[in-house]
């Protein structure tokens, strides 16, 4: 038998000492700092997302909006040689409708015509001719777009001869501020006041739905694979390592991976949808790969178990058990993915979705541009009216984001399975 | 490494449902079990018992071939159900696990109705001839699992909306609902309160004699209840087989008398 050897004395905790308290206190000093500091953080992020909010809707709003000039045109007594019998596009084009529209304003407005009237003012007037050619026998007040000089100077933001130049139209009474509709059905143009967002929305969208089906199957396919089949090795170790690399690559080079790949050797068709979706695809399909491992990683083993314990084929696991389990996660994780892919401009400057492109896409393998590249080019503009309408294009960015991101939460509590 | 004696295997029964022959498993280089020998007949409730780590859990699993999921495990030996070798190449493992039923040691009901938890077999194995049938399946599954009267006015809701031992007859009658001929159980009772558990217990009263059932348990007086024989593993052998009773009165080897007394677990 070894004799134990006596444990060193010690004096019993004296709970209530100084050091104690101090202790103590200092203690709950660390628990109040902590959360002032996270309190600080918090109102700060929310500041910048408040002035962010402010100054785009400040800038954005305007460009939603439009000064129009009612232009009283008594047709009969214009130089506007028409036959309302037979009115065709060609008929209207034959018409010299700018130069009508000219004179017209000349008459109407002053000499100074031409510098307060949009130059694509006699497009409303065609098209009010088009809708109803009986207008061409009597005299009718037709409003026409400003200039993007009036236009700001209306708004309070144009030089002192437009100040002017309102004060004088205000009296005629023949200025007024609607809402720009064309800006939401139009596309990209050379005048301020006559550009849309449609086009770039059309084509983003359009190439949103061609990354999605491409990257949604691969990833949801690759993510089970991997999880579910694929015995570890180092061989999906390296597939593993490759694919959160794949995640972190900067957008840029994917679009040179573009290029190169789906452009100058598949020879597809430049600027379309088509191609910066599936570059976009390349770029998203990582972290959906991740975001589905992580959620089918997530799927109790005793769920696995219990279906395979009444004899469920894996096949019938998968697909009847861990995907309808793993799917508010995988659908998360795709959702953040399309969000970054909607914004990224960079990839796509790369293949050629920056071109001046003035009609909306048919379909995705037309010529198109997408909304952050529409940002991107309106904020390079030199003319000023375009400082709106970079901000409003911006609010329409953040809406079909917001409109993305709220149909994951939907679709996310949709399928939660509650516990 | 005890060697096996006449008597621990004396345990040869008649008719067998299920027999080991001389079952090794290992988990890469490990050995999880050394070489184990049982008959497990149709009329009795088995009850495997032993310390944590003994071996009685995964010598179970083996018997449905639930390890076949666990990527580094590896069996050897031979176990047949009616006859056939469930290793044998020409074994479907999906229609081996339908006939040799598993209940888990965590009630494990799936995030979906009464209704689907139970049918979910029998409709997967193509079992019921149409909505009507597969109703008559639900309710006579449950009513042997002893929850038909708990349940009846509320079959859509979520199964994981019942007791801890609601689930777990929940899970039994999903295995019942496949008609197996064994039913494996794996520690049913360990994650349930006593009135729960004795409900288990008195359910595995009433099944016994319609299915082969063979029960892991680490409670001793559980498995003096439930069973009529008892195999007692230790460090993955197969220490002692034997009627229940004997086992528990008159145990022939000194392990096994160590273990009953409480001298280790």
């Amino acid at each position: 038998m070894s004799v134990t050897p006596t444990p060193p004395q010690r004096l019993p905790t004296d709970w209530k000492s100084d050091a104690m308290r101090k202790r103590i206190a200092g203690r709950y000093a660390a628990e109040r700092r902590f959360k002032y500091a996270g309190l600080f953080a918090v109102l700060l992020s929310a500041s910048f997302l408040a002035f962010l909010l402010v100054t785009m809707m400040g800038n954005g709003l305007r460009g939603f909006t439009r000064t129009e000039i009612a232009l009283k045109i008594d047709f009969p007594a214009s130089p506007l040689l028409l036959d309302p019998a037979a009115i065709t596009d060609e008929s209207l084009n034959q018409a010299n409708l700018p130069m009508v529209t000219d004179t017209v304003a000349k008459k109407l407005l002053g000499a100074d015509a031409d510098t307060l009237l949009s130059p694509t003012a006699w497009v409303s007037i065609r098209d009010a001719i088009k809708a109803d050619p009986k207008i061409l026998s009597r005299t009718e007040t037709i409003s026409v777009p400003a200039s993007t000089g009036l236009d700001l100077a209306a708004k309070g933001q144009g030089s002192p001869e437009m100040e002017a130049a309102v004060a004088r139209l205000k009296q005629q009474d023949v200025l007024s501020t609607g809402f720009n509709t064309s800006f939401l059905t139009a596309s990209d143009g050379t005048d301020p006041t006559q550009v849309g967002i449609w086009g770039a929305f059309k084509g983003s969208l359009l190439t949103m739905i061609v990354t999605l089906v491409l990257s949604f199957p691969i990833g949801v396919a690759t993510a089970l694979y991997l999880e579910e089949y694929a015995r570890k090795s180092w061989w999906t170790d390296i597939i593993e390592v490759s694919i959160n690399n794949l995640a972190a690559v900067p957008s840029i080079i994917f679009g040179l991976l573009g290029l190169s790949i789906f452009l100058n050797l598949a020879h597809l068709p430049r600027s379309a949808a088509l191609v910066g979706g599936m570059t976009l695809a390349l770029m998203t399909m990582p972290v959906i790969v991740i975001a589905g491992r992580n959620a089918i990683k997530s799927v109790p083993p005793s769920i696995r178990d219990a279906a395979l314990g009444i004899g469920a084929s894996p096949v019938q696991v998968v697909f009847q058990h861990v995907l309808p389990l793993a799917l508010p996660g995988i659908l998360t994780g795709t959702i953040i993915g399309m969000a970054r892919a909607l914004g990224e401009t960079a990839p796509l400057l790369m293949i050629g979705m920056r071109a001046f492109i003035a009609t909306p896409p048919g379909g995705i393998t037309d010529p198109a541009t997408v909304l952050p590249v529409q940002i991107f080019l309106w904020s390079d503009e030199v003319s000023k009216g375009f400082v709106e309408k970079t901000s409003a294009a911006i609010i329409v960015l953040l809406a079909f984001l917001l409109a993305m991101n709220g149909l994951a939460i939907y679709l996310r509590n949709k399928f939660e399975t509650r516990w | 490494m005890t060697p096996m004696t006449e008597e621990q295997i004396n345990l040869t029964i008649d008719n067998p449902k299920m027999s080991a022959r001389d079952v090794k498993v290992f988990y890469g280089e490990k050995q999880a079990i050394k070489g184990v020998s049982i008959d497990v007949g149709m009329d009795h409730v088995t009850a495997f018992i032993g310390p944590s780590g003994c071996g009685k859990s995964t010598f179970l699993r083996t018997l449905n071939r639930m390890n076949d999921t666990v990527a580094s495990a590896r069996v050897e030996g031979e176990i047949t159900l009616d006859g056939e070798n469930i290793y044998a190449p020409s074994m479907d493992v999906v229609q081996l696990r339908a006939r040799v039923g598993m209940v888990f040691q965590k009630p494990n009901p799936f995030p979906k109705s009464i209704y689907e938890n139970i049918a979910y077999g029998p409709r997967i194995h193509g079992l019921a001839a149409g909505k009507a049938d597969m109703d008559v399946i639900v309710e006579k599954s449950l009513r042997r699992a002893g929850l038909w009267e708990e349940v009846k006015d509320r079959l859509h809701d979520s199964g994981t909306a019942l007791s801890g031992g609601q689930q777990q007859r929940l899970c039994i009658g999903r295995a019942i609902a496949v008609e197996p001929e064994v039913i494996l159980m794996d520690e049913p009772c360990s994650a349930l309160d006593p009135i729960a558990t004795a409900k288990i217990e008195e359910l595995i009263h009433e099944l016994r004699g319609r299915y082969a059932i063979v029960i892991v348990t680490h409670n001793m007086q559980q498995a003096a209840r439930v069973s009529q024989r008892t195999a007692f593993f230790h460090l993955g052998d197969l220490v002692e087989y034997g009627v229940t009773s004997d086992i528990f009165t008159n145990p022939r080897q000194e392990r096994t008398k160590d273990y009953i007394t409480g001298r280790y677990g």
